[in-house]
């Protein structure tokens, strides 16, 4: 456990110290964009949780991501509640309870039902979402004021404050996140979970309890998905159903295998590099989807592991003595 | 009564598209035990150019009776991009693990959603002259679209007519054949990659008579597909994937649902139908006529 601690320390160390002047040296733009980046990141990171260490594909992360923005909506608007931490209290238990009750569900089944499973109650949120307008505010959304965090106020300018202090308060978490997961994929919990995803029958004779493994994965990627979806309302400032409908899942599934979810990292490169490339792709053309869907199309026939994928191969490339 | 009746006529209407849809879907699903999320998309392209042939049509004065003709264009055209899709896309992936044939599709539902935009543009395409054209019958005091009844027949027709395609001719028995055991077809001397290519082509045929038929009376609008491909797959969830006949059962159920939810509980009408699916799936996995494998 020691050398890839270290190994990954050798790159986790530098990369960190770039996210935090990132907000000095580039334009606020740039950072709010990033700051989108690592929220997904934290979402992928749990939806990977499922895909790349237990080997169930959901098509229905939406829900949780969803659960989370809605939480922290529904919080403003019934409780006037104005404090971060307590939106993220709420978001994560509001997560956890939606997974616990889905995931019960759907970890019955692997392979495609357990897909469609999520997605058809994925769906389900969202069409609440969609037709409770008078709670939810239909396809407006609600309006999601700028938190105080840790009990300071955000002040008046909003760009300052989410560029800044949101900005560092988000990389905090998400560092906290990252090292969650990375203690969680590395300990016998999730070496297990590997098993399962490798050989289920070879798992449950070593004496796995797959469905209850299956289902703690669940929850916690859920868990995941509902804390991201917390961070992202403030910084949306809207929670719409947009964030609920199953195409948004799409999304998640593609940030994770843009990245590549055979690797630690993967989603969360996947992820932001999914948030500049939609970020340009719409700023550039109304036909964005075309240009995603080409990217992505290409990107499962051409590199099915994604930009961590490419960069392993062009690291031994660079290794190999001529 | 006649109210009741209305009802029944507009679930039948709605089940006999739904129907078109899903069992595409199923059929696809059945043969290749691939999920095309790109399927609603195919729907779409149908109700486009049907709708586009026919207003081009009638904006250059065409005689009634040749509006009616260029129906089915809709359907063809549909079938004519999944017979290149096929091959091309689709091949490729059958050997590899589901996540990717879902991202594959999922792309492509992203592409195809985008050429319909960039090929005729934002605004809802409509073929109502046909439907006005068709004019309308009498029941009781309520008067409705004679085109409507035309819905639900070809929905029916096309049910049968598919019925008979599988279970009565000899590419029916060699389509079985192949989706009960590819490798065993294959090793018989079927020739596999053109029964794919054909399976897959009606599949989309389907898919893009449903949109065909339904485009007179709604419109061809952005995301339908989207929509369409969510409510195929409750019908298919239901009524067990890759079985016609639950196609076409789960069609029944959930036009009747809908029909019944938007009358008498508009608000939960699409979460029930959702929780439905997911009862079913807890019930009996492989669908009420599923053939129980997973």
């Amino acid at each position: 456990m020691a050398a890839p601690a270290l190994k990954i320390l050798a790159w986790a160390v530098p990369l960190g110290l770039a996210l935090l002047i990132a907000p000095h040296v580039v334009g606020p733009f740039q950072t709010l964009t990033l700051l989108y980046g690592l929220i997904f990141g934290i979402a992928v990171l749990g939806f990977n949780l499922l895909l790349g260490y237990t080997g169930l594909l959901s098509f229905g992360h939406s829900a949780y991501f969803g659960a989370g923005a809605y939480t922290v909506a529904l919080m403003v608007k019934y409780f006037k509640i104005a404090s971060m931490e307590l939106f993220l209290a709420g978001s994560v238990l509001m997560s956890a309870v939606i997974a616990i009750v889905f995931g019960f569900v759907c970890v019955r089944y692997t392979r495609i039902f357990f897909g469609i499973l999520t997605l058809a109650l994925s769906q389900v949120l969202w069409s609440l979402a969609f037709k409770f307008f008078w709670v939810t505010g239909g396809t407006d959304g609600l309006r999601i004021p700028t938190p105080s965090l840790l009990g300071m106020s955000p002040g008046t300018d909003k760009m300052e404050f989410l560029a800044f202090r949101y900005y560092y308060y988000v990389l905090a978490v998400f560092v906290l996140c990252a090292i969650v997961m990375w203690v969680i994929v590395h300990s016998p919990f999730g070496k297990a979970l590997q098993a399962i995803r490798d050989n289920e029958t070879r798992a449950e004779f070593v004496g796995i309890r797959i469905r209850r493994y299956r289902l703690i994965a669940f929850v916690i990627s859920g868990v995941f998905a509902g804390l991201a979806g917390a961070l992202w309302a403030p910084l949306n400032g809207l929670a719409t159903p947009d964030v609920l409908v199953w195409t948004f899942s799409g999304e998640i599934v593609f940030m994770a295998v843009l990245g590549g979810f055979h690797n630690f990292i993967g989603p969360i490169v996947g992820a932001v590099a999914f948030t500049y490339l939609k970020t340009y792709a719409v700023g550039l053309t109304v036909y964005w989807q075309l240009a995603l869907g080409t990217v992505l199309v290409v990107l499962v026939l051409a590199l099915p592991k994604g930009i961590m994928g490419l960069a392993e191969i062009v690291a031994a490339r660079l290794r190999r003595p001529r | 009564m006649e109210l009741l009746l209305i009802h029944v006529l507009n679930a039948l209407l709605y089940s006999a598209v739904l129907f078109l849809i899903a069992g595409g879907l199923s059929l696809i699903y059945g043969v290749m035990r691939i999920i095309n999320l790109a399927h609603g998309n195919l729907y779409a392209i149908g109700a486009y150019v049907t709708a586009w042939s026919i207003g081009a049509a009638a904006a250059g004065g065409a005689p009634d009776a040749v509006l009616f003709l260029l129906l089915p264009v809709g359907a063809i055209a549909a079938a004519a991009v999944g017979a290149v899709l096929e091959p091309t896309l689709l091949r490729p992936f059958y050997k590899r693990p589901e996540e990717y044939q879902l991202l594959v599709t999922f792309g492509l539902l992203m592409i195809i959603e985008d050429c319909l935009h960039l090929i005729w543009g934002p605004n809802p395409l409509s073929a109502g002259k046909v439907y006005q054209l068709a004019g309308s019958v009498t029941i009781g005091t309520f008067r409705y679209p004679a085109y409507n009844l035309a819905v639900i027949a070809i929905g029916i027709l096309s049910a049968v007519a598919l019925w008979a395609f599988i279970y009565r001719t000899r590419f029916g028995v060699v389509l079985r054949a192949t989706s009960q055991n590819m490798r065993m077809a294959s090793a018989l001397g079927v020739n596999v990659n053109r029964i794919y290519i054909q399976a897959f082509t009606i599949g989309c045929l389907m898919a893009g008579l449903g949109g065909a038929i339904v485009v007179p009376g709604q419109s061809a609008v952005l995301g339908m597909g989207v929509e369409a491909l969510i409510l195929a797959f409750v019908v298919v969830v239901i009524g067990g994937l890759g079985s016609l006949e639950g196609a076409f059962a789960g069609a029944l159920i959930v036009g009747f649902v809908r029909e019944a939810g938007v009358a008498l509980f508009p608000e939960v009408e699409l979460a029930v139908l959702y929780l439905i699916a997911a009862i079913v799936l807890l019930v009996r996995p492989a669908g009420l006529f599923g053939r129980g494998e997973r």
